[in-house]
């Protein structure tokens, strides 16, 4: 086991990890503020990774590019979903919120299944199997971009949270609901712009994801899941703590990978999860409420 | 939200179950008269399989035509959806035996056909399985379950032994491997397979020097392929399914991996248009031992013209695996009853265990079933993927190209 | 009375219904009372107690793993089976309430914890060589022409009448529950656990409770699943799918009600098969179609009869508020 061999694989962990935080930065968004727990990601995801694929299909457009498109309508599609779908939901109890979108779910996987068929597909770009090698390190290049993509997209939202009027009194309802409304902040519209910057959060990555894997109608599930450990183990509604839960995610899959068995390292990922769960639920960078 | 005036839940679920319910209690199709066979295919065309479940219905919805031209025998097919769920499965099958099935064919997963063939046993009417492993399948005892399909055991087997035999076409000596598997059924198998019949293959002279199992939902194969290639063996053995195939296969190449080659003892996966689409140049020259349709074969050229008058989007050689054996399952019921001159189960059965044909699709001795309803003589394909397409290799009685091993990107490290 | 009348009825229906039917219409309704048992199951951690459960297939896999590991291996059959298939699960859903309770996990959390072990449980089983691995667990299936109770070898009715004994059990066990002291606490805890505490219940013990009689009874499902079908594998019994299924016919039925679970299981198997035969019939040969439509009717249900199908019919029938 060499040192090059570590360091190759904890930088590819690190990487996959930002991406993997990427996709769970729109639940983290949604969860933290709404409170709605959305068990129709992986399928949102999905769906926007059927967008970039189509539109690399007709225009060659570069799926990087094509976020930026993708991400505006699933902005809306987000909006009109909580608005219009979800919002009843808030105030009902866990199991129906997780049967409306499980509902949801099965009708997205499956008009998928009908229109595009069981095959996988995906992008195919020029640099997509390119790497730079640095010594004994080589570097993915679409990881890289795909990972850049992250850092960015965080940091614009975290900045839109911090720093504008509307990141703000979206922030004071998810602390304080009731409060919120005394102050006479529209409620229903800011958590229907949280939906929208979540669902548009996911556009992305799927975009970026498209990079990676190939697109199926039965790929949501797992990245559901995925999403959800990550945003546990990161902290719920902390935007910075999705990507290190995306990063710890990762890196510690490689290490078992690596050490371990790596057909088991999911399981090690489930482990971080209960550990977590149990010992600070807030996750690394949330806050307890 | 305004409560206007529409139908009840209630009464809308009363009339769906009344619907159901009056279907159901029908009186049974009692019409046994000799002219039609109904074959009750059980596939899984939605959820998880849904790829292979879909090609393999290609199959089944152009042996019709064919076999009334070849037999003059009247075929209905009647098709299920087993979902990709053993619950779904097993009700389908009660339904399609409902409907009057005279005969089942299905169901590509192991525990779906296992459902299905307990079903088939109970109600006295036979199963031809087109396509699933498990040996299990066939050591129950049953009298009415027939597979004209390799078991894991068969498919071990016949995989490596081609490995030895690509070698040996070659010339090239390989003396070490790092084998990846994916931990699913298959996987499993293979490796079992491996470890027990490898020391005992003398053709095969290559050691594994690592074994590295995956999860067949992972994403991102990296640390897998990161350890493989520090392993610094020969070639790379791999049993995979189509989408971990993919994203391993880029892998090697973003790692700069160049082993003299990647052969696959007869998974799944590589074979698939998609492999070949998505990876472009990467995908040529990988190798794969799946059992096979025979080029050559002496009804081949039949089943390929129907089968591209019939999906003129589609290429045979990506489907001719799974729509083959599923037309061989169906060519085997409609032989017997050609034999049998009824539709009745149990003349079926007893038609099908007499059943000896020998111009076939796929590559094999002739369709004879033993004692426990299990057909020994089908073989395996070395496969390789050339200009972009799958290519017979090996046997060379049935081959469409010469073997490339190893492949030209290899260099000596 | 009135209650009772209608039951009578429906249980004189269900024990009378293989007279009737065919093997078609009995595997269908086998299928429901096996989702009507295991909702049944579950609504004790949910609906009596409040604590919502997405990881149920764990307890299935594990009751039926270890039954059929000892018929398997050690030739011992169903019925010595299912005490070690309880105790497992007890002791796993012991385990879970434990830590979970002990920190004070609850809502989602509580949720997304039971998946994880769930899941946790599933890829474990994958790499258990000695029960089979991801190849599966196959037990030999014996003859099905008459019944043999000993090992649970027989007929579609014998496993018919084995799922409706266990349905009716699990019926009674929970109307029983519900009046006693435990049902109760449940429902004070569920209704407002700080008061409850603070009223002196001890709801770590109450909690823990429900979570290991739900577990427990699970298991028997668990057991029934691999002797019905004789063959395991853990990506489909551990699979969080199955877990959605068994929660689907007691929510759409009606949680914390007694019928609902039983109601729910019973809509939900006839209404997907009657969709596939419908869609078929409709000649949409379109794999999916069933699937939407599917998922269309439960996101009404969900929208338009937030406590469940039950409560509505209930009160038609006059069975008042409770039951």
């Amino acid at each position: 086991m060499s040192a090059s061999l570590v360091a190759n694989v904890v930088i590819s962990g690190l990487l996959t990890g930002l991406v993997y935080g990427l996709m769970a930065l729109g639940l983290s968004v949604i969860f933290g503020v709404v409170r709605v727990v959305n068990f129709a990601h992986g399928e949102m995801m999905t769906v926007a990774m059927y967008a970039a694929v189509l539109l690399f299909g007709a225009f060659k457009l570069d799926p990087i590019l094509a976020a930026l498109p993708v991400a505006a309508v699933f902005f809306v599609i987000g909006y009109a979903l909580q608005a219009g779908l979800i919002n009843p939901f808030i105030t009902r109890p866990e199991h129906s919120q997780f049967i409306l979108l499980v509902a949801v779910a099965t009708i997205i996987t499956n008009v998928m299944l009908m229109v595009f068929g069981p095959d996988a597909h995906s992008v195919q770009t020029d640099y997509q199997l390119d790497s730079w090698a640095i010594g004994q390190i080589i570097v993915d290049k679409s990881r890289v971009y795909a990972a850049l993509c992250a850092l960015g997209t965080t940091a614009g939202l975290f900045a839109f949270f911090r720093f504008s009027r509307t990141g703000t009194a979206i922030r004071a309802c998810a602390d304080n609901h009731l409060g919120a409304l005394i102050v006479g902040l529209d409620v229903k519209h800011l958590y229907a712009l949280t939906f929208g910057l979540g669902a548009a959060c996911v556009a992305v990555a799927g975009c970026m994801m498209t990079l990676l894997v190939e697109v199926a109608p039965s790929v949501g599930p797992s990245y559901t899941l995925l999403g959800f450990v990550i945003v546990i183990v990161g902290g719920l509604g902390s935007m910075p703590g999705a990507l290190l839960g995306g990063v710890l995610i990762g890196v510690s899959e490689a290490m078992a990978g690596l050490f371990i068995d790596p057909s088991a390292k999911s399981m090690f990922s489930f482990a971080l999860l209960i550990v977590v769960l149990l010992f600070r639920p807030q996750g690394l960078l949330g806050r307890r409420t | 939200m305004t409560q206007s005036k529409r139908i009840s839940r209630r009464q809308f679920n009363t009339a769906i179950a009344g619907l159901g319910a009056a279907s159901a209690l029908a009186p049974f199709g009692i019409a046994r008269a000799a002219s039609k066979l109904k074959v009750g295919v059980l596939l899984p065309r939605s959820s998880y399989e849904a790829l292979i479940g879909q090609s393999c219905q290609l199959g089944a919805d152009l042996a019709p035509a064919v076999l009334k031209s070849m037999l003059g025998v009247d075929i209905e097919i009647m098709n299920a959806d087993t979902e990709s769920n053993v619950n779904t499965a097993r009700t389908r099958a009660e339904r399609l035996i409902h409907e009057g099935a005279h005969v089942l064919v299905g169901a590509f997963d192991s525990g779906q056909t296992a459902a299905i063939a307990q079903v088939a046993e109970q109600r006295g009417v036979p199963l031809v399985v087109n396509i699933a492993a498990a040996p299990q399948i066939t050591e129950q005892g049953y009298k009415y379950v027939f597979r004209n399909f390799p078991t894991a055991i068969d498919l071990v087997r016949n995989g490596l032994s081609l490995i030895g035999d690509l070698f040996q076409a070659t010339g090239v000596e390989a003396r070490t491997a790092v084998f990846m598997h994916v931990n699913d059924t298959f996987g499993q198998a293979m490796t079992g397979g491996i470890m027990k019949t490898l020391p005992h293959l003398k053709q095969l002279k290559f050691k594994i020097v690592d074994t590295i199992a995956y999860d067949p939902a992972a994403k991102d194969l990296s640390v897998e392929v990161s350890r493989a290639k520090a392993a610094n063996a020969d070639f790379l053995l791999l049993v995979c399914r189509l989408n971990d195939s993919i994203v391993l296969r880029r892998d090697m190449v973003k790692q700069r991996w160049h082993p003299m080659g990647v052969v696959d003892p007869g998974s799944p996966g590589i074979y698939e248009e998609q492999f070949a689409k998505s990876l472009g140049k990467y995908a040529n020259y990988v190798v794969d031992n799946p059992p096979w349709y025979n080029p050559k074969g002496a009804l081949t050229g039949m089943v390929e013209e129907a089968f591209r008058k019939r999906n003129p989007g589609e290429k045979f050689v990506y489907h001719g695996l799974n729509a083959g054996y599923t037309f061989e399952a169906i060519m085997i019921a409609a032989d017997a009853f050609r034999r049998a001159g009824s539709t009745d189960p149990k003349a079926l059965a007893d038609a099908i265990r007499a059943t000896d044909i020998d111009k076939r699709v796929m590559l094999g001795g002739p369709i004879k079933f033993n004692a426990k309803g299990q057909v020994e003589g089908n073989l395996s394909a070395c496969v390789q993927i050339l200009d972009g397409v799958p290519k017979v290799v090996l046997p060379e009685y049935a081959a469409e190209a010469k073997p490339v091993f190893p492949w030209p990107e290899y260099k000596k490290a | 009375m009135r209650a009772r009348l209608l039951l009578a009825a429906l249980g004189a229906g269900l024990i009378a219904l293989p007279q009737f039917s065919g093997n078609y219409v009995l595997s269908l309704a086998t299928l429901a009372l096996y989702f009507a048992f295991t909702g049944q199951a579950w609504n004790v951690m949910m609906g009596f107690a409040g604590q919502l459960s997405l990881g149920h297939s764990l307890f299935v896999g594990l009751g039926a793993y270890a039954a059929a590991a000892l018929f398997v291996k050690f030739g011992i059959g169903p019925w010595a089976g299912l005490w070690l298939a309880m105790a497992i699960c007890v002791a796993a859903g012991a385990a879970i309430g434990l830590l979970a309770f002990r920190f004070g996990i609850s809502g989602v959390y509580f949720a997304l914890l039971t998946i994880a072990f769930a899941e946790f449980t599933r890829i474990g089983f994958d790499h258990i060589g000695w029960l089979g691995g991801p190849g599966g667990l196959f037990l030999k299936v014996g003859q099905r022409t008459s019944w043999d109770l000993a090992d649970l070898r027989g007929t579609p009715a014998m496993f018919y009448y084995v799922m409706l004994a266990l349905t009716a059990g699990a019926f009674a066990l929970c109307a029983w529950l519900l009046k006693s002291r435990a049902g109760y606490y449940w429902q004070a805890i569920r209704e407002d656990e700080d008061a409850a505490r603070a009223l002196g219940i001890n709801t770590f013990r109450w909690k823990l409770l429900a979570v290991a009689i739900s577990a427990a009874m699970t298991s028997l499902a668990g057991v029934f699943f691999a002797f019905y079908y004789n063959n395991l594998f853990p990506e489909q019994i551990f699979h969080i799918s199955q877990s959605i299924e068994i929660i689907l016919g007691p929510i759409v039925g009606g949680v914390g009600t007694l019928f609902g679970p039983i109601l729910g299981a019973v809509l939900l198997t006839t209404l997907a098969d009657s969709l596939t035969n419908l869609v078929a019939a409709m000649g949409l040969d379109i794999p999916g179609v069933k699937q939407v439509f599917y998922g269309v009717i439960l996101l009404l249900v969900i929208m338009f009869l937030p406590n469940g199908i039950w409560p509505p019919i209930a009160k038609r029938l006059g069975l008042g508020r409770k039951d």
